[in-house]
């Protein structure tokens, strides 16, 4: 499909476009939201982008059953809403959902584990649609894997809906590891590093050259205070996402007008301070160690 | 600083920082100096004169008219060449619109630069320089090299 021209030589959906409109939205926040009225509190909060889904990943976690896309009709209701972007999550490999998302005219779509995968073997060929794709990923390999399949953002997986941060910090972690690592090998070893990565070998050669993923680098999973973003931005993330962590604490529209202040200002300790007081409850968070295998998110994809 | 550039994003948040951290005035006086200011993208839609679809507050620079999300959403974002005429001479430029605004009206003192699909997409009054397309990336220094010209 991609990209098309109509003659006068006009191009939609190139690789340029989907990557350009995820560097539109560096050093932002793009948070989940269920209905318009939490998208109308997004965007006058400073969001660069609104995520749409039927549950937050607290509430999938809590409720269990199948996470499928959201409505039309929610996804209708937002877009008419908000003038900033809308993202909507996709289950893993269901191409079919992500068609369905192109078509109502989604700005980009989330390929995430947060959903219930319906692909246990194959993700989607993201090159064949013109919206823009996002994928989670816990380390290089699987970050390379899904920029190799065609997504123009990554993000770490975190534990969605946990409210704990450890998970998107050994996520961020490993990926810069993994990356610096690959800037001091020689040419010779790329070849070598490419088989155990499980990656592109064309991929890993450009970021042993370049030390940076091609595409942007965000944070999502487990952020529920300015002080989680403004630590993930200081790891490297590029933006964060924040799900659980806004609607399911005590005051949503002062805390994502914190969290968008800290994102901006991270490295500001004064600004982190103000933001931080009086912001009443973050939302309950889960120790990992709590976590059975079977009720972690972020081994689903491959 | 010799020269700024107001660059793309969202517009509803940069405002919102703008706010929050007092940028108004500071802008503001930085233009009076007489000093270049490029606005692109989302930075066209704060120096501009006034904003549709919805209306918002603008920093009120440069004497034009700008529609927001105007050729569409993400779908509709598009890479075509377009005209660049900085003196006079007519060049050829590749140009990137993302979700990209449009110029609906320019004042009496505002010069138009570009075009593209029979639109104006790039202005410029006195020392304030705007286009609704991205010169950053295009892969064609043009844009930004007139823009350092005008300090």
């Amino acid at each position: 499909m991609a990209p098309k021209s109509n003659g006068q030589s006009i191009e939609t959906g190139t690789l340029r476009l989907k990557t350009g409109l995820a560097e539109m939205l560096k050093g932002g926040v793009i948070m989940d939201v269920t209905d318009a009225d939490q998208a109308k509190i997004a965007e006058d909060a400073g969001a660069v982008s609104v995520m749409a889904l039927e549950r937050v990943p607290s509430d999938i976690r809590k409720e269990g059953g199948v996470a499928r896309m959201a409505s039309i009709s929610k996804m209708r209701e937002i877009m008419n809403t908000v003038t900033i972007p809308v993202m909507a999550k996709v289950r893993i490999g269901h191409f079919a959902e992500a068609q369905i998302l192109q078509t109502l005219g989604v700005d980009y779509v989330d390929e995430s584990e947060v959903l219930t995968p319906a692909d246990e073997h194959y993700h989607i060929d993201k090159f064949a649609l013109d919206v823009p794709f996002v994928c989670g990923c816990r380390n290089l390999g699987e970050a390379l894997r899904r920029i190799g399949e065609g997504a123009c953002m990554i993000r770490t997986k975190g534990e969605a809906g946990s409210g704990n941060i450890v998970e998107a910090v050994r996520h961020m972690r490993t990926v810069t590891d993994e990356m610096r690592r690959l800037t001091t090998r020689g040419p010779e070893q790329l070849m070598t590093a490419a088989k155990d990565l499980g990656a592109p070998y064309d991929l890993v050669r450009l970021v042993a050259e370049t030390g940076k993923l091609p595409v942007p680098n965000f944070a999502a999973g487990g952020i529920a205070t300015p002080a989680d973003a403004s630590l993930m931005m200081q790891l490297g993330a590029e933006s964060v996402f924040v799900g659980s962590g806004i609607f399911k604490s005590d005051d949503p529209a002062k805390r994502a007008e914190a969290i968008v202040e800290a994102t901006t200002h991270y490295e500001d300790p004064e600004v982190l301070v103000r933001v931080s007081e009086d912001l009443g409850e973050a939302m309950p968070g889960i120790e990992m160690g709590t976590l059975e295998e079977g009720q972690l998110l972020q081994t689903r994809g491959w | 600083m010799d020269a700024l550039i107001v660059p793309g994003g969202e517009s509803t948040t940069l405002i919102k920082l703008m706010d929050a951290f007092d940028l108004w005035a500071p802008l503001r006086e930085f233009a009076a100096t007489g000093k270049p200011l490029l606005g692109t993208c989302a930075g066209m839609i704060l120096l501009a004169g006034e904003v549709l679809n919805p209306p918002q507050r603008s920093l009120g620079l440069i004497d034009v008219t700008v529609e927001r999300n105007s050729y569409g959403r993400q779908r509709e974002s598009f890479e075509a060449d377009g005209t660049f005429s900085p003196d006079g001479e007519e060049v050829d430029l590749h140009m990137v619109f993302i979700r990209a605004p449009r110029l609906v009206q320019l004042g009496p003192e505002v010069r138009s630069l570009a075009s593209c699909r029979d639109d104006c997409v790039m202005a410029r009054q006195d020392q304030v320089l705007v286009a609704s397309f991205h010169p950053e990336l295009c892969g064609d220094p043009a844009v930004h090299r007139y823009f350092l010209a005008m300090g």
